[in-house]
């Protein structure tokens, strides 16, 4: 039982890395209606740039919002000089476009940092509380982080004009342009906002699981998982879903261990569980394929 | 099985065609050539991922590279220059082979020198032997590139992993009382080898002993979930086969969670620079490793001379590398014993000849192997390292204790 | 979402179907495969030469089948490495464990990917456009952890992969071995090909067309749309089986490592650089699979000694940046911009 807690409590830390992805690709998906592949590479990017940032002498906090910053501009910079021009090109192209960025961002970072592992300590203060056997600091730092940022989003969306003007330009381009939206800088906007949101994430994630151009491969698809698993257009499904997939495929290796433990029967283990946990979130999509919290899309015909 | 497979495909006649001239015939003044030789020029092959998953890796070419430079600036090998073409493979088998096709057919290496990996070494092994190309001192610790029967043209470099796993094995043995062990294990090729030799040093109890045994993919972000299982199962002593950064994983989700096992880490981790200071040296206190190689960030080599040769020539040749990753002294030292098989050739720069040098070390000692370890082959030993001695990190670095152990069982 | 992709898109190949471009085709297949003669005897064209044509017709299979899914019906597939995959292992396996033939196990392999295909398109009729295209990189992700499942070692040999051997040239033909597997890989191709075309021009062809241009339209025309996405779902998994499989063969060994999902990836670019609805695209996307590493790493080799950066730059920001050039100049892929400027030229 204390070994379930343990997983479950692990999990909902990897899970809030999937999720701050998630909700990264929910924000472009929403205002641009593509799925970006480099979201991971960018988001390692960033982590680099707060680790070097560090080696100068920057303290974490100060470090992250200028990081945040800078990865904005680099958003909208994407979107406005690589993206709008293939304003009309087919979707594939623009997923080719994605694969090249991630080519990028990936070799970039290779070059200029190395491939050798490099620590970002953990931002969060250290200290003894109960539960702290099941638990890290930085794992609740990490949840508390996303749940923040989710919160933020919603008020953002909510209740500021500019977060209105996107989503209007977003559901419906030519109303909001005739309500005097500027929508091609939303969508900038939403690239922005993806790329920042992706920094945050790629600097938490990097003192749990170390730094290294390889880092967001294996996260990026979890975090797609997470993303279609609660709905690709809903940030809180989006972050729902990141948690969900965490915990599950630690609790599949757990129940898997406890079978082969008690029947001596191998059936699944540690080497499955990513698999069984794509088999579920494939299977949840057949079921309810816009995923848990999504809107259902009516086709026009 | 091998011969015949031999005759089908001898498609280069001529050039190694000679049966294999491991027998003795004293280095002739004559100079003689095969592919890849002239009287100004040795091509050496080389693959490496440079990219992918094992890009880590990727400066062990780098810094073989920045050697053979040196040696060329300061007049090459019995006045020859070494060409050094080296290609990513990515990790990925099918494009090594391609890769050392490419080597052997269109760049013409003499030979093919420090390909990582085991399953891309794997396959290539048989297109080499077949062939005659050597294989020479390939980057994976797998106990079968030592095969000088079966693949009389491929030969290793480190230590092997069943040697290694041995080793700890017997350690444990006599120096834990009622050993519960938990093991973690990268699930490829080179975990498994570990595994097995690790099992097999434990004796016919293995089974009894080993209470945890968990696996984990290269894809896997963490390893925390298993590190979760190995604590719960009640193990004290953790052995932790993994690569540089799950290592790193392991040791800080196990201090973490305190869970104080006596850990036993596999040398292939065993960087202080790229494995122990990530992980956080409150968390490493006592961990015992097997080590050939002299740690470039231990205090107690700061002033050996072959550690500030090493340092001249990283900041000479190689200034963009990390003095922190003892990947790059590996490179240095496997490219230094490359540099004294060539020079023992003399101007005699076969294929066959190369190998039969190679075959033919005796006590080398190459710069920042640790005191005592030496590099021995012959014609029936194709395993030049074999030597580790352990150590266990106190403070900031590792301490060497005991003798240097060997396992000559393993030599065949 | 799915249908969006390929709204836009014009057949290119339909032009090419009969007439004088027949007898051109047929002049450059003869040609091809007179070149072991050519090109090998007179030494202009080395083994590993041959090696690397039968790699980019190789790939161009595997890309066909992938623009079959994708860009003649619509669906949208990141993993077709899985597929790849599959072909690969279960040439591998028979050769291995039952000692066939290596000809007999590509019926096989195209059969039983077939099965897979089939039976994968069944859920994915549920799932569209970006849930789809999750789905399958998802299958692509899982492929080497599968084929490494300990209840599976016992065929796959687990990590360690199966070594085969390469076919010798039969009848003591004067060949070499790659000589020989570029004859067969190049027949294979061009087989399959041309059923490709004849597929593409009957019923079935038209009806996947219509599917993937406006689906409710053709399901009120009477198309059976789950059957056609389901049967080309596994045609597709067919073609590109049938790839791996003669890979594998070419190779002479398969590894749960030879099949990560960068093979996905390097798939997908192939098709979408090669011209998403076309066959002539299919050609040209399975050639740039197989050079474009090659020449990202040469260039960027001539980068590095001519300008002295501080930094060692990798091949793959080159890789990187010709994708993003390609797609600007030509969104359509190549076969969809040479068919532009062609008519540009006709025009002026």
């Amino acid at each position: 039982m204390e070994q379930l807690i343990q997983q479950i409590a692990s999990g909902l830390a990897n899970g809030a890395v999937y999720a701050c992805l998630a909700l990264a690709l929910v924000m472009i998906f929403v205002s641009t209606d593509h799925i970006n592949f480099a979201q991971g590479e960018l988001a390692m990017f960033s982590a680099y740039l707060v680790w070097q940032a560090l080696s100068w002498g920057f303290n974490f906090w100060l470090a992250l919002p200028v990081v945040a910053l800078i990865s904005f501009m680099i958003g909208v910079a994407i979107e406005r000089l690589i993206l709008r021009p293939l304003h009309d090109a087919p979707v594939l192209s623009v997923v080719v476009v994605f694969i090249g960025l991630l080519a990028i961002f990936h070799s970039l970072a290779g070059a200029i940092w190395g491939h050798t592992i490099k620590a970002i300590p953990s931002p969060f203060p250290q200290f003894s509380f109960v539960g702290s056997g099941y638990i890290g600091p930085h794992q609740i730092g990490m949840i508390v982080v996303t749940l923040v940022l989710l919160l933020a989003l919603f008020a953002f969306f909510r209740f500021t004009p500019l977060g209105l003007a996107m989503r209007a330009a977003a559901q419906n381009p030519a109303s909001a342009r005739l309500a005097g939206v500027r929508v091609d800088w939303m969508l900038a906007l939403g690239w922005g906002l993806a790329a920042a949101i992706g920094a945050v994430a790629g600097s938490l994630v990097a003192p749990a699981v170390y730094l290294e151009p390889n880092m967001m491969a294996s996260i990026l698809l979890y975090g797609f998982a997470g993303a279609l698993v609660g709905g690709i257009s809903s940030p809180g499904g989006a972050v729902a879903g990141g948690f969900i997939v965490g915990v599950l495929e630690n609790v599949i290796a757990y129940l898997g261990n406890l079978l082969e433990k008690s029947s001596g029967v191998y059936i699944i283990g540690n080497g499955e569980k990513l698999t069984v946990a794509l088999i579920i979130v494939i299977t949840v999509l057949t079921l309810k394929p816009s995923g848990l919290f999504g809107k259902v899309s009516v086709k026009r015909v | 099985m091998q011969t015949n497979t031999t005759t089908r495909r001898l498609l280069l006649a001529g050039t190694g065609a000679l049966a294999l001239a491991l027998a003795v015939s004293p280095a002739s003044a004559q100079k003689n050539y095969d592919v890849g030789a002239t009287d100004s020029e040795i091509k050496i092959g080389h693959t490496n991922p440079y990219s992918g998953n094992a890009s880590a890796y990727g400066t062990i070419g780098k810094a073989i590279d920045a050697y053979f430079k040196m040696v060329n600036e300061q007049g090459g090998i019995n006045g020859r220059k070494i060409t050094f073409i080296s290609y990513d493979d990515g990790y990925s088998p099918p494009k090594t082979v391609e890769m050392v096709r490419k080597l052997v057919e269109e760049d013409q290496v003499l030979f093919v020198f420090q390909t990582l990996g085991t399953p891309p070494n794997t396959a290539i092994q048989k297109y080499l032997n077949t062939k005659k190309v050597p294989q020479l001192f390939v980057a994976t610790g797998a106990s079968k590139w030592g095969h000088y029967k079966e693949n009389p043209w491929t030969m290793g470099y480190q230590p092997d992993y069943v040697t290694e796993a041995i080793i700890y094995a017997k350690h444990i043995l006599a120096n834990v009382k009622d050993p519960k062990i938990g093991v973690l294990m990268q699930n490829d090729d080179y975990g498994k080898d570990y595994f097995n030799g690790f099992k097999q040093g434990l004796g016919k109890d293995a089974d009894k002993l080993i209470v945890s045994h968990v696996t984990y993919e290269v894809t896997d972000p963490t390893v925390d979930s298993q590190i979760i299982q190995l604590k719960n199962s009640g193990a004290n002593v953790f052995f932790n086969i993994a690569t540089p950064k799950f290592a790193a994983q392991a040791i800080k989700k196990a201090g973490e969670i305190d869970w104080k096992p006596a850990q036993y880490l596999n040398n292939v981790a065993a960087s202080v620079g790229a494995v122990i200071k990530p992980a956080g040296f409150e968390h490493a206190q006592g961990i015992i490793t097997a080590a050939y190689l002299k740690d470039p960030t231990d205090p107690q080599w700061a002033n050996a001379k072959d550690f500030l040769q090493w340092k001249a020539f990283m900041e000479k040749y190689y200034p963009t590398g990390n003095l922190a990753d003892s990947n790059n002294v590996f490179g240095y030292s496997v490219a230094t014993l490359m540099t004294i098989v060539l020079k023992q050739c003399g101007d005699d720069l076969t294929r066959a000849n190369v190998m039969k040098q190679a075959a033919n070390l005796k006590n080398v000692d190459l710069p920042m192997l640790l005191p005592g370890i030496k590099v021995n082959t012959s014609p029936t030993d194709f395993y030049p390292l074999q030597s580790v001695q352990l150590q266990k990190f106190q403070g900031e670095a590792w301490k060497l204790f005991g003798d240097v152990l060997s396992n000559e069982s393993a030599s065949n | 979402m799915a249908t969006t992709t390929a709204n836009g898109l014009v057949d290119q190949d339909r032009a090419s179907a009969g007439g004088r471009r027949g007898y051109w085709l047929t002049a450059a297949v003869i040609l091809l495969a007179l070149l072991p003669v050519l090109g090998g005897k007179t030494g202009l064209i080395s083994n590993y030469g041959f090696l690397q044509l039968s790699l980019m017709i190789v790939y161009a299979i595997a890309v066909l089948g992938l623009i079959l899914l994708t860009g003649f019906n619509g669906q949208i597939s990141l993993g077709h490495g899985a597929f790849f995959a599959v072909g690969a292992y279960v040439a591998a396996v028979l050769i291995d464990q039952a000692n066939w033939p290596y000809w007999a196990t590509l019926p096989v392999a195209a059969a039983f990917c077939f099965l897979v295909g089939y039976l994968f398109g069944l859920p994915a009729l549920r799932l569209e456009g970006h849930y789809l295209a999750l789905a399958t990189f998802a299958l692509a992700v899982a492929v080497p952890q599968i084929l490494k499942y300990r209840h599976f070692e016992w065929f796959t040999n687990g990590v360690q992969g199966i070594n085969i051997f390469k076919p010798d040239p039969p009848f003591g033909l004067p060949l070499s071995a790659d000589q020989w597997m570029y004859l067969v890989v190049l027949a294979v191709a061009v087989l399959m090909f041309w059923i490709a075309r004849n597929l593409l021009d009957s019923r079935t062809g038209r009806a996947l067309r219509a599917i993937r241009d406006h689906t409710m339209a053709a399901s009120t025309m009477g198309i059976n749309v789950a059957h056609y996405k389901t049967v080309v779902f596994g045609i597709s998994a067919l073609y590109t089986g049938v790839a791996g499989a003669l890979h594998a063969i070419i190779f002479e060994f398969v590894a749960p490592d030879s099949f990560r999902f960068e093979l996905s990836i390097a798939i997908l670019v192939g098709a979408v650089v090669g011209g998403i609805a076309s066959l002539p695209g299919a050609v040209i996307g399975g050639v740039f699979v197989q050079v474009i590493e090659k020449y990202a790493d040469a260039l960027t080799k001539k980068l590095t000694a001519a300008v002295n950066l501080p930094l060692d730059l990798e091949p793959w920001t080159i890789y990187g940046i010709a994708l993003i050039v390609l797609m600007y100049t030509m969104p359509m892929g190549i076969a969809g911009g040479l068919a532009l400027l062609w008519k540009r030229l006709k025009r002026s």
